[in-house]
């Protein structure tokens, strides 16, 4: 069967890219940089299991159509608040991070006002 | 005329998440989101009219395709740089300014980057976002919003503005 093929193979895809993530997150020098592997390549990971099961289970399709929209929503919103957090606490970028316009901006005081110059 | 959209906006919701056309499920999905929109009007966002104007749904369309394509970019490249030995990387806060005014527009211009071309949004203030960029290119405003923002402002523009 053709689609069943084609689920397995998105399975497996996604499979790939979760390992991927999951090397990134030990390679990687610092944290903002672990979590631009660890969001994109999870996401693309989970979402491509999830149709991948959706697709191999045609009568899943919807739920799984929905399940990954939330994820989609959902996963960068969270990588945001912790790269935030993250910055807020004081954590340095990695040594060889070329700037940092954030903490610039944050040492003048983060108002809109100043930056609309 | 809010409440009437919210209802249909959840009803669709309903039946999308419930997957059955069973009429007991539509009809008590059909009363929850009356109930629901009764309560909580604003659930369709501050404007209702933008969910009729079926341009916004044609660009919505257009643009998941575009956004597939970005991210299975981005993932490619993320991944390139995990396997390589030397790992080059080049990253950095960097600050860029957007058009989009509304808070669903931006939110969904965020969500986007984050997701996208080794780019990770930090912060946004007023009009402008702190991205983290793996590999910077430029350290200029206008230079990394060419790069980053506009391939998505174009469309959101469209669908949230």
């Amino acid at each position: 069967m053709v689609y069943r093929a084609l689920g397995e193979f998105l399975i497996l895809v996604g499979s790939l890219f979760l390992f991927l993530a999951g090397i990134g997150l030990l390679r990687m020098p610092d944290v903002y940089n672990r979590m631009q592997t660890g969001t994109k390549a999870t996401t693309l990971g989970a979402l491509s299991l999830i149709m991948g099961v959706g697709i191999y289970h045609p009568q899943w399709f919807f739920k799984t159509a929905i399940i990954s929209l939330f994820i989609l929503l959902t996963n960068p919103v969270s990588s945001h608040a912790l790269a935030r957090a993250s910055h807020n606490k004081g954590i340095p970028l990695a040594e060889g991070s070329v700037l940092d316009r954030y903490a610039e901006d944050k040492e003048r005081g983060l108002k809109e006002e100043e930056n609309d110059s | 005329m809010k409440v009437v959209v919210s209802t249909v906006v959840l009803f669709v919701l309903w039946v999308a998440i419930t997957g059955s056309f069973d009429p007991q499920e539509l009809s008590v999905g059909l009363i929850t989101a009356a109930v629901i929109s009764m309560i909580a009007p604003g659930v369709a966002g501050p404007e209702p009219k933008k969910w009729l104007q079926p341009k916004r749904y044609l660009f919505t369309f257009i643009y998941l395709f575009y956004f597939i394509y970005a991210m299975v970019k981005a993932n490619l490249d993320v991944a390139m740089r995990v396997i390589n030995p030397r790992l080059p990387i080049n990253p950095g806060i960097v600050k860029v300014k957007t058009k989009l005014k509304t808070h669903a527009g931006k939110l969904a211009l965020a969500n986007s980057i984050t997701l996208t071309p080794g780019t990770l949004s930090v912060d946004i203030v007023g009009q402008y976002l702190y991205i983290h960029w793996i590999d910077v290119k430029s350290p200029d405003i206008e230079a990394a919003t060419q790069e980053i923002v506009k391939g998505f402002e174009r469309f959101l523009e469209v669908i949230f503005e």
